[in-house]
């Protein structure tokens, strides 16, 4: 099963190794993995992509809370949460394919940020399924260039994480 | 107060309260080694090896209540120490390592003696930190302390640059330590342990298997005290043992691989099970799957809560400090009145009893050849069974903790979870240090001892009468045993050629050394070797080469599959 854990971590150096060492040591997944400071600077949040079995799920955060520098764990995937990554997709822009890029990420409410005669800059953000949907829409061999941030979430409604 | 990086360091160690620091010198502490010089409170001890410098401060915090302390140098010295640092967070012992680093600005430029400490330890410890101003030195010192000893305790690294020993600041050594990130519990909930007691008082085939946490939250005496007003069977891990008094008569004895037949059975064959700060590892309920065949409920008390249904599921986990819970658990026994079903416990221990008649242990002794087991037997006796005891790791280490019956917590010190050969002199080193005038015997073998063989050295500097038991049968005996078992008899590399002559050797380094050959002289050895009060006397007992030990589960065995004896094969 597929898990979002967004965690509260001291923003102190070295903070990353800790978590991304863990997940390595023990043979757990990483999809992907993003990380920056909050609000208080001296909290960073990250937000972990992962898969496993329940029981490697809880271990995961027993063994994340156990971290000495982590403040709190929240699998924010365990009720309603909004999910959100970033993509940034730089595409081959040229003769009759430059005007249906467009049309395609007008569909995707992406936007152009970038342009030259020859390619396009786009920048479009959606949970992971839409931003796979609009890569595989568009002409493989237009791609020149994809940057993704990994995903980062939040829980719907009353819930929060901080401190 | 304004201080130097160094002289914080020292006066950080002093209000510790340090009594010793294991460590070795070298360019990046040489400021802190100044500091070391110009006091007396902190005391230096000057190994040989920076392995055996944690190690030793390692045995130091297993028979006392303390942290451990050790101090080595950059690169190297921190290389040197890192499989001694592993072997302490595997078994969980309170440390704090300071090592040296090359200065702030040549970290990143491949200095010499430069290595990335912090990095390379970051797995193996439970915390470390890297001191980049020397006003966090104090602070950092005294988190590392606290958190060392605190929760469930490991070891600690503190890596210090080496113009921080040179700047100064204002000296406030912080008495109150709080971080938002670590709150460990200690009380358990109360919720669950009524949960558990319920369970337990209603259990027809209960067992309580107690592990190492019993002994590092200093609760033998609650675990005996809970033990006894159940009337329930008692079986210990490795690092358990002590924990419970192996003379009474509800103690089956050390349970996993190499366990006794009734602790195993009983395990196997429980339908609830207390587990007391002991974690369910590879080498003591062999394979999962095969636990997990017969239902039965288990109550899980740890203080980690990652420990708890990692490798079986437990249905009632507290978390907690393990003597807090068993405090609370006999105060709710005492008051509700409540007592066990006696009839279907009785039942139960006539089946224990029976399986104790298989007398696993018993083995064949001679009058030719000197037999390992029965070293530790006259061991025992000629110690009174009250002598320090470590080990290093294999056959010997097997036999000290089947044979060698601890009475009391903290007695016993050897690597069980990282099984680290070499570790068994240091060990006890800090021992004798810690517990002067007692007794201390380190049973080893003649390939562990000679991974740490260089701190014969550092024993006589510091005049640390140890006996050193040295079961020699030219073999890597474990080694040697599972080619014997399961390699058709390969003994690929287990044979040790080429030993030296190991009394000589300890006359070298200025000890007594005696070869024993023969079973009729094992007995007047040991007794002329504790004579010796002042002198470390090496035994050399030159014993049956193909010994193995049993009873035997075979890795990724289930419990009940037992080799009892070479018969079984």
């Amino acid at each position: 099963m597929r898990h979002v854990i967004s965690l509260l971590i001291e923003n102190e150096s070295g903070a990353l190794s800790r978590v991304s060492g863990l997940f390595s040591a023990r043979g757990y997944n990483i999809e992907s993995l993003t990380v920056a400071p909050t609000e208080d600077a001296s909290l960073s949040r990250m937000t972990i992509v992962t898969t496993g079995s329940d029981d490697i799920i809880e271990q995961i955060n027993k063994q994340l809370n156990k971290l000495v520098e982590v403040v709190k764990v929240v699998d924010i995937s365990e009720s309603a949460h909004i999910e959100r990554e970033l993509l940034l997709i730089k595409v081959r822009a040229t003769g009759k394919d430059r005007e249906e890029m467009k049309r395609m990420a007008d569909i995707f409410r992406g936007r152009i940020i970038d342009a030259t005669d020859t390619s396009y800059v786009i920048e479009m953000t959606g949970n992971q399924q839409k931003l796979d949907s609009f890569v595989a829409a568009i002409d493989g061999a237009a791609i020149l260039e994809t940057a993704r941030s990994g995903v980062v979430g939040v829980g719907r409604g009353e819930r929060v994480l901080k401190v | 107060m304004v201080l130097t990086g160094a002289e914080i360091v020292v006066r950080c160690l002093q209000e510790e309260k340090v009594e010793y620091v294991f460590g070795y010198p070298g360019g990046a502490v040489l400021f802190l080694y100044d500091e070391l010089f110009k006091q007396d409170q902190v005391r230096h001890v000057l190994v040989r090896h920076e392995q055996a410098a944690v190690h030793a401060a390692d045995g130091y915090a297993r028979c006392t209540d303390k942290v451990g302390v050790a101090l080595v140098t950059s690169g190297p010295g921190a290389t040197n120490a890192v499989t001694g640092i592993a072997t302490a967070y595997c078994d969980s012992i309170p440390l704090v390592i300071i090592s040296g680093q090359v200065p702030t600005a040549a970290i990143g430029q491949d200095a010499f003696q430069e290595v990335d400490t912090v990095g390379i330890t970051r797995p193996c410890v439970k915390h470390n930190y890297l001191v980049k101003d020397v006003r966090e030195v104090a602070s950092t010192i005294r988190k590392a302390f606290y958190l060392a000893a605190s929760g469930r305790p490991g070891p600690v690294l503190v890596d210090i640059p080496k113009d921080v020993c040179t700047q100064k600041c204002e000296f406030d050594y912080p008495r109150e330590i709080t971080m938002r990130s670590y709150n460990p519990v200690t009380k358990g909930h109360l919720g669950q342990i009524r949960k558990a007691l319920q369970l337990l008082l209603e259990a027809e085939r209960p067992m309580i298997y107690s592990g190492g946490g019993v002994i590092l939250s200093d609760a033998a005496e609650k675990l005996t005290r809970l033990a006894r007003l159940l009337g329930f069977p008692v079986t210990s891990t490795l690092m358990g043992l002590g924990g419970y008094p192996a003379s009474d008569g509800q103690f089956l004895g050390m349970l996993g691989m190499h366990g006794t037949y009734e602790a195993n059975m009983g395990m196997h064959y429980s339908d609830v099970l207390l587990a007391v700060g002991a974690r369910f590892d590879d080498r003591v309920i062999g394979d999962p799957r095969h636990f997990g065949q017969e239902p039965r409920k288990i109550i899980h008390i740890d203080i980690d809560p990652s420990s708890i249904s990692k490798r079986v599921k437990v249905d009632v986990p507290i978390v907690g400090n393990v003597a807090d819970v068993l405090d609370e658990m006999i105060r709710q026994i005492e008051s509700g009145g409540a007592r066990p079903e006696q009839d279907a416990l009785d039942t139960w221990w006539k089946q224990i009893d029976e399986w104790r008649r298989r007398e696993c242990l018993k083995y064949k002794n001679s009058d030719e050849i000197i037999k390992p087991q029965y070293v530790v037997e006259k061991l025992w006796e000629v110690t009174g069974g009250d002598a320090f005891v470590t080990s290093d790791v294999g056959q010997h280490q097997m036999w000290a903790a089947q044979y060698y019956k601890f009475e009391k917590p903290r007695r016993w010190l050897n690597s069980g979870g990282l099984g680290t050969m070499g570790v068994g002199l240091p060990y006890a080193m800090g021992a004798q240090l810690a517990h002067p005038g007692s007794p201390v015997a380190c049973i080893t073998g003649e390939a562990s001892i000679q991974m740490c063989i260089q701190e014969l050295s550092t024993c006589k500097q510091f005049r640390l009468p140890i006996k050193i038991v040295n079961l020699n049968n030219r073999y890597l005996g474990m080694v040697r045993q599972w080619q014997e078992l399961f390699h058709g008899g390969r003994y690929s590399e287990s044979y040790m050629d080429s030993l030296p002559d190991f009394a000589k050797l300890a006359e070298a380094y200025g000890h007594i050394g005696i070869r024993v050959d023969t079973p009729a002289d094992v007995e007047g050895a040991l007794r002329e070797a504790f004579k010796q009060k002042n002198e470390l006397v090496f035994l050399d007992f030159q014993v049956d080469q193909t010994e193995n030990v049993y009873p035997m589960v075979q890795g990724g065995k289930g419990l009940t599959e037992m080799i009892l004896s070479a018969e079984d094969l």
